[in-house]
């Protein structure tokens, strides 16, 4: 099997791009800037720096859970534990930070210096990727699905958290704590930043890794995905672990910015990422979708919220106008996806 | 006939997708009380001309003329009104449903929100009788046959004042005695009126029950073939307007170089295997052995249900529970999942081509580089430019038919579909090639160039495990075949001694092999 090179100019075309699927995914896109515009022309102030900031901010932190919810979606499956497994985090994280509260408190730890910055962040990320792998693994190698593994983590992950915390939000960390969850690199806020580096990461690593193919594979079919030789438990799991990572980053962050590690952080907020995730374009079958439409959904949500806010638009139409929104993207999907049939 | 005489009367009419020009010009008409066979290999443009008569796609041209009224068909309902209905190969009965629930789905008789049972089973059995079928009205959908369930399926559509009756591979799923049955209602219907067409792969049935043949060839009309009242068409000729040419390059009788020796490559030993999807205590193989040499071409016959199936998916590793020994090229080896396979060179053409050989919501491109994707990976990046040149030179050299790379499977032919999954494992470079029914629903000119893709690949030193329930078939391509009978192993016969006479018989000799374990028979 010699390998040829295929001539550019041949009756094949290498490279061709497909442009339904791309009018698909830029359609959450084109709406995004509409309602921007809207918004600008009704409020100058809404394309103010400091609002646009604002907006970003705001959303980043949804923004890194659902860079973990694209990845669990694209395989088929779903991950509703994301909130309490933030909160439950965010607490570890900042007992780290204090050096001993709840759980870690054995005897009685004082005021004393706590652990670090970063062993409060590795704590949170550990505490995220755990509580994955136990969900990935009842997913895969149990076949319990998804939404019953990860409705059933949403409840056990609140209750740790619970317990964790007696019940009490720990609040009030040194200024390096905050730093991530308040500050700013120039004009721009960490947090975006942050947001900004995951969904870069993501993306890669799902368009151009051998390993994002798999996620695709996996979710498209996944038992001509493992007759095909790959590994589709681990993939799978996988997923988990990398939503479940979100999680406790997300949690860790969340508690750097409000100063404050609740137990009752990120209540619903698995819903509004999933919603952004699927405004994206992201199906919620599997094997479709991408990152570059997570962010945009998200970003999406965000906007509205904001410029209703300052719109004085009573805050309780925003969830009606992000339901429409929801139900609107996917029926747009789904028309799409007829006309190329 | 004429426009204004015949019962349907569609012109010029062309359809298109991105891409593809589906439909060219095409013109076909059928009488009152007309068979009309609908021939053409697959991608030929069949299904989506019938579709586009029974208001799935819109046309981009032509016209359609029913009863000499020009018609615009714009939606399945509306056809179903104009008197146009379509019976697809997979049937849209609701299992949990009753035969007269089925049949009156919709439209059940009483008064709007109570259903009138009484008058549903009266009228039901009036449809059943009159299409004299032995079926009870209260029978639900799931306990009957694909058969009687098919018969379901048209007393439903009869019931509702069809005149055109489109049926898309009606005997597929069906057995000899029950093709029969099919065409004694065919016929009946006929006799009231009502016009089919006739979409069947299989020609001898198509010559027997079809007044007339209209044969499609790449969207095109190629040809119609009047077989009423002279049926002297032979299957032959209807092929040579299918492919463009006759049935002597379809099967490759001539010898190839016997390069097989001793040259072991794969030996199974005492192979059993536990289990199924309906009982886990069942047994599908019992004890099977053989051995497979370099560059042959082993058959694989057994009747359905003999575990076919089931032995080349233990061998591959993707069932567990299996007991035996397998010995590559001397050394034995584990084989525990498909992984384990693919790192010994083993490869599996599975016969579920859409569920389980291809990701159809993938590219082609995707699609055949996932098997070696590890080839086109530099620290877990895919390097994009080598894979579109590794897989577009497979493309190329299998002849598979796609406009570009990026294209989904999904939009491609079954036989293309089918050279895309066999490309993927040869993109491996595998020592042995497992093929589940490789030609099972594709097209006669596809099958062909499969039937060539195996001789070279065997002439280059892959060998080749192909299972078929076509004997002809078996009997053209393989150098042994080796015969299953209820998981056991009755007969590995050298080429010499194989013929369909033989193979029918090793594939049911279970009272023999019961008979040789010193069994009591079952």
């Amino acid at each position: 099997m010699t390998a040829t090179k295929v001539s550019r100019s041949g009756g094949l075309q290498v490279e061709q791009t497909d442009w339904v699927a791309l009018v698909g995914q830029f359609g959450a896109l084109i709406v995004l800037v509409v309602i921007c515009t809207v918004f600008w022309w009704l409020e100058p102030a809404f394309a103010s720096q400091r609002n646009i900031f604002n907006v970003l901010r705001q959303v980043s932190i949804y923004g890194v859970l659902a860079v973990g919810m694209t990845y669990v979606i694209l395989t088929g499956g779903i991950d509703l534990s994301i909130g309490s497994l933030l909160a439950f985090a965010g607490l570890v994280a900042a007992s780290v930070e204090k050096g001993g509260r709840g759980l870690l408190s054995i005897g009685a730890a004082g005021e004393a210096a706590g652990y670090g910055v970063p062993a409060a962040a590795v704590a949170a990320i550990t505490v995220g990727v755990l509580g994955g792998l136990l969900q990935g693994f009842s997913v895969s190698k149990l076949k319990v699905p998804p939404f019953i593994v990860t409705l059933g983590g949403m409840s056990i992950f609140r209750g740790a958290a619970l317990l964790w915390s007696g019940g009490q939000p720990i609040s009030a960390f040194r200024d390096e704590y905050k730093v991530l969850g308040q500050g700013f690199i120039g004009p721009v806020p960490i947090p975006v930043v942050i947001f900004a580096l995951v969904a870069i990461v993501g993306f890669v690593a799902l368009k151009y890794m051998r390993f994002g193919r798999h996620i695709y594979a996996t979710g498209g079919n996944a038992e001509a995905a493992r007759l095909s030789g790959l590994n589709t438990n681990r993939v799978i799991t996988s997923v988990y672990v990398i939503s479940g990572l979100c999680a406790g980053f997300a949690g860790f962050l969340l508690s750097s910015r409000l100063n404050s590690a609740e137990q009752v952080a990120g209540i619903g907020y698995e819903l509004t990422v999933i919603a952004g995730v699927v405004i994206g374009g992201t199906s919620l079958f599997g094997g479709e979708g991408g990152i570059f439409g997570t962010v945009v959904g998200i970003l999406l949500i965000g906007v509205l919220s904001n410029g209703l806010t300052l719109l004085n638009v009573n805050p309780y139409y925003q969830q009606i106008v992000v339901g429409l929104i929801i139900v609107f993207a996917v029926f747009f999907d789904q028309l799409i996806k007829r006309r190329r049939r | 006939m004429d426009r204004s005489t015949a019962l349907l009367w569609m012109e010029n009419v062309s359809k298109s997708f991105p891409g593809v020009q589906a439909i060219d010009n095409v013109s076909l008409h059928v009488g009152a009380g007309e068979i009309l066979g609908l021939i053409g290999q697959n991608g030929a443009g069949k299904s989506t001309l019938m579709k586009i008569l029974s208001g799935v796609y819109p046309v981009d041209s032509g016209e359609i003329v029913l009863e000499g009224k020009l018609i615009h068909i714009t939606s399945p309902h509306q056809a179903q009104q104009l008197g146009v209905a379509i019976i697809y190969q997979e049937l849209n009965l609701l299992p949990n449903l009753t035969v007269m629930e089925n049949i009156f789905i919709g439209r059940e008789p009483g008064p709007s929100l109570f259903v009138n049972r009484r008058q549903m089973e009266a009228d039901t059995q009036a449809i059943l009788d009159h299409l004299k079928l032995n079926l009870r009205p209260n029978a639900p959908v799931r306990t009957l046959s694909v058969a009687e369930q098919q018969m379901v399926e048209i007393a439903k559509t009869i019931s509702r004042q069809v005149k055109v009756l489109i049926m898309d591979e009606p005997t597929s799923a069906l057995s000899e005695s029950e093709v029969k049955t099919l065409f004694a209602i065919m016929a009946e219907l006929k006799q009231n009126g009502i016009s089919i067409i006739f979409i069947s792969h299989r020609l001898e049935e198509v010559i027997h029950i079809c007044d007339r043949v209209t044969v499609l060839r790449d969207g095109r009309h190629v040809g119609d073939v009047v077989l009423h009242p002279v049926r002297d068409v032979t299957k032959d000729d209807l092929i040579r307007l299918m492919v463009g040419r006759s049935l002597e390059t379809f099967f490759h009788e001539e010898e190839r170089a016997e390069a097989l020796a001793d040259d072991v490559v794969l030996e199974v030993r005492h192979l059993s295997l536990r289990g199924n999807a309906q009982n886990a205590d069942a047994e599908v193989l019992r004890d099977v052995s053989f051995d497979l040499r370099r560059g042959e071409i082993l058959g694989l016959a057994g009747l359905v249900g003999a575990g076919r199936t089931e032995l080349v998916r233990a061998i591959f590793g993707a069932d567990k529970r299996t007991t035996g020994e397998i010995v590559l090229e001397g050394k034995p080896v584990r084989i525990d999942s498909p992984r384990d396979a693919i790192r010994l060179g083993i490869g599996l053409v599975p016969e579920d081509r859409k569920g389980q050989g291809l990701i159809l919501g993938m590219a082609v491109r995707q699609n055949m580089s996932l098997v070696n994707l590890a080839a086109f990976t530099r620290l877990g990046f895919i390097d994009r430019r080598e894979e579109a040149q590794g897989v577009a030179n497979y493309v190329q050299r299998f002849q598979i038919r796609t406009p570009t790379i990026e294209r989904r499977v999904v939009n491609l032919s079954g036989g293309n579909q089918q050279k895309v999954v066999i490309a993927k494992w040869l993109m491996l470079k595998p020592k042995i090639l497992i093929m589940d029914e490789p030609t099972r629903g594709i097209d006669v000119g596809a099958k062909s160039e499969i039937y060539d893709l195996m001789h070279q690949l065997a002439g280059q030193g892959i060998s080749i495990i192909m299972i078929s329930s076509e004997f002809p078939e078996l009997q053209a391509m393989c150098d042994r075949v080796i015969c299953l009978t209820e998981g056991r192993l009755t007969g590995i016969l050298p080429r010499s001694e194989v013929s369909q006479e033989s193979l029918m018989h090793y594939c049911t000799l279970r009272e023999h092999a019961l008979l040789k374990d010193g069994e009591i028979s079952l």
